[in-house]
């Protein structure tokens, strides 16, 4: 077992709205080793995002970020500004949502890439454009050399991931956040990017976390995964006995609620019902229980403490765990 | 580029066209005949006629319209019925005075607005933001002939820096010529700052909240990278929108600054001309500064093509 890179301990965030303090991220343990991948799936506003926003330290000015971050043997919570900026982009980057949006539309492909590869390693001009385009031509971007002189809306959306993928590596990082790389893009274009960043991920052996709201994206993808609802991980495990025996009916939920081929035409998704719990008014029990099939009153009385299930590296939060002796493979 | 260049040009002709058409039209229907005017009160109707007849005026607008336009196109704009000097001398012994004040004027104005801008929007709900935003606000509702007040008794009464009016060409004396030229520009450019500084300010506070700023930051880039080279540029379009306005405005002359400062410039050139009713003159001046607007809008036109590569490559 190799050292641990990164681990979050008892990570909480909260931002102040107007209707009081939002708890976007509640007390969040996790870790990951050097060279693995972890990934985060949930659905819209569960704080996997605010949750990579907090170890990248880019949350919004006034959220109030409480525990601890450590990378590579620092608290990124705690780092002088300045230490985290020669951290940033060199050992730890970031490939965000939408690739339309997250490349500045008035400096070149070239400049993007070669700023960042000079403000971290010591090269030239020269030296730091060859870089780029073995950089682009790494990421598959055809004829790089003329892509350096192009601006980003010259180049489609999948080639823009592409760009972002190139800008993140470039100073080969130990850990690269994943933040929903593939949801605003083609789904042709999806498999190719997440194969990109496997493929990439292996030959620098750097560490993955990959943020999703769709279990298919890290099903043979991360080895472990975590399942996060309303701010708190339900359920985390290495993927394969995540996939073979899940024990939190929202895991359950979310990968009924995935479109798949042999069904028959018509036939109306499993979407989970009702919406998740207003951030601001805090449940006093399970955050699920009122969309959860298998809850009983204990469920909305008390929450139930994250805990291990017979496998090791196999935790869950529920009172009422599935599939815990009944079946084995799913 | 030069296919969007050509376009441009093509689009302002018509404008141009609709400005000479306009300021022919003011200047025809004012009330008072040009000939009354330049014989006087003891004109004979016989020689009102005549000198109608020279002068064109018993033709039909429409005729006097074309003939009037094919003269400027020769660039033959008239001349002063009254001291015999073509509206081009006037204008180009006036010009380099307007041009001056307003090159001095837009600097100075973009030397205060544009860091103030970039400060304030870096720590936007901070004391200092609320202060500059504030100053900014009090600055934007003092009118220009208090500020010249107020700078004229501080700086020429007071403390006996500056000269309080008085003008010598550049080509002269150009120490002596700046000095001139200091207290009306920052009078000018008190009033300027406000509107850059605001309209930068609110751009820059947007493009901070966006992806790219995010993915900036997580690039490791120095904070003076992230505002100068990432935020800025994106963040001014409308600053140049602003300030092509203001040059366009300025380049009119200012007839307040110029009087109270005693700047021979275009602004009392036309003054001039209205109390003269010289009409030629004022004809004249008014089409070459519309023309002039015209122009510095088609310039800022394509500085935005520079500034945002979408709009060059008809994206946006």
């Amino acid at each position: 077992m190799s050292a641990l890179l990164l681990t979050i301990e008892d990570v909480a965030v909260e931002l102040p709205t107007p209707r009081g303090n939002l708890r976007a991220v509640d007390h969040v343990d996790l870790s990951l080793e050097a060279g693995r991948t972890l990934g985060i799936v949930g659905e819209s506003g569960c704080g996997k995002t605010m949750l990579s926003r907090a170890v990248l330290q880019l949350l919004p000015k006034k959220a109030k970020l409480t525990g601890r971050v450590m990378f590579d043997g620092q608290d990124l919570v705690r780092l002088a500004p300045e230490r985290l900026r020669r951290l940033r982009g060199r050992d730890l980057a970031v490939v965000f949502q939408d690739p339309m949006t997250s490349l500045n539309p008035v400096l070149t492909i070239g400049t993007q890439l070669v700023e960042t590869i000079q403000e971290h390693l010591e090269l030239d001009t020269p030296a730091a454009r060859k870089r780029s385009i073995e950089l682009l031509a790494a990421v598959g971007i055809p004829a790089p050399e003329q892509r350096l002189a192009q601006y980003p809306h010259q180049c489609s959306g999948g080639m823009r991931q592409r760009i972002a993928i190139a800008i993140a590596l470039s100073c080969e990082p130990k850990l690269l956040i994943a933040d929903e790389p593939t949801t605003a893009l083609d789904v042709t274009i999806q498999a190719q990017i997440l194969d990109l960043l496997a493929r990439e991920q292996r030959r620098r052996h750097m560490a993955m976390i990959i943020i999703t709201h769709d279990l298919g994206v890290v099903a043979g993808r991360a080895d472990e995964v975590a399942v996060m609802y309303a701010g708190r991980v339900v359920e985390r495990a290495p993927t394969q006995a995540l996939f073979r025996r899940m024990h939190m009916p929202y895991t359950e939920a979310l990968l009924a609620a995935i479109p798949k081929l042999e069904t028959a035409p018509h036939t109306p998704l499993p979407a989970i019902s009702g919406r998740p719990p207003d951030p601001t008014r805090p449940l006093r029990g399970c955050s699920f229980a009122p969309r959860c099939r298998y809850a009983g009153p204990r469920c909305h009385e008390a929450k139930p403490e994250l805990k291990g299930a017979e496998m090791p590296g196999h935790l869950y939060a529920c009172f009422h765990p599935i599939r815990m002796t009944e079946r084995i493979g799913a | 580029m030069l296919n969007f260049v050509a376009r441009r040009l093509l689009a302002i002709l018509p404008v141009l066209l609709a400005v000479s058409l306009l300021t022919f039209l003011i200047a025809s229907l004012l009330p008072g005949d040009l000939a009354f005017v330049i014989l006087g009160d003891q004109a004979t109707p016989e020689n009102v006629a005549a000198l109608r007849r020279d002068l064109g005026l018993d033709q039909p607008l429409w005729w006097r319209y074309l003939s009037w336009l094919g003269h400027v196109l020769q660039g033959d704009l008239g001349r002063s019925f009254r001291t015999g000097q073509t509206v081009l001398q006037a204008v180009a012994e006036r010009i380099p005075v307007s041009l001056q004040l307003m090159l001095m004027a837009e600097f100075i104005g973009l030397l205060i607005g544009v860091p103030v801008a970039i400060a304030c929007a870096a720590r936007a709900g901070s004391a200092f933001d609320r202060f500059m935003t504030g100053s900014a606000f009090a600055m934007l509702s003092m009118p220009s002939f208090l500020t010249a007040i107020l700078l004229i008794y501080l700086f020429a009464v007071e403390l006996h820096w500056l000269p309080a009016t008085g003008y010598v060409p550049f080509t002269e004396e150009p120490l002596a010529n700046l000095r001139f030229f200091v207290l009306p520009a920052l009078t000018l450019a008190l009033a300027e700052w406000p509107g850059i500084m605001r309209v930068l300010r609110s751009d820059m506070i947007a493009t901070l909240q966006e992806d790219y700023i995010a993915l900036a930051k997580s690039k490791g880039l120095k904070p003076s990278r992230i505002l100068f080279v990432h935020a800025l540029k994106p963040s001014s379009l409308t600053l140049v929108t602003v300030t092509g306005i203001n040059i366009g405005r300025l380049l009119g002359g200012t007839l307040i600054v110029e009087s109270i400062f005693a700047l021979p410039g275009i602004g009392r050139l036309l003054v001039g001309a209205i109390y003269t009713r010289d009409l030629v003159i004022l004809q004249g001046v008014v089409l070459l500064v519309a023309c002039g607007f015209v122009i510095v809008n088609f310039i800022v036109d394509m500085l935005y093509a520079v500034l945002d590569p979408r709009i060059r490559h008809g994206h946006a």
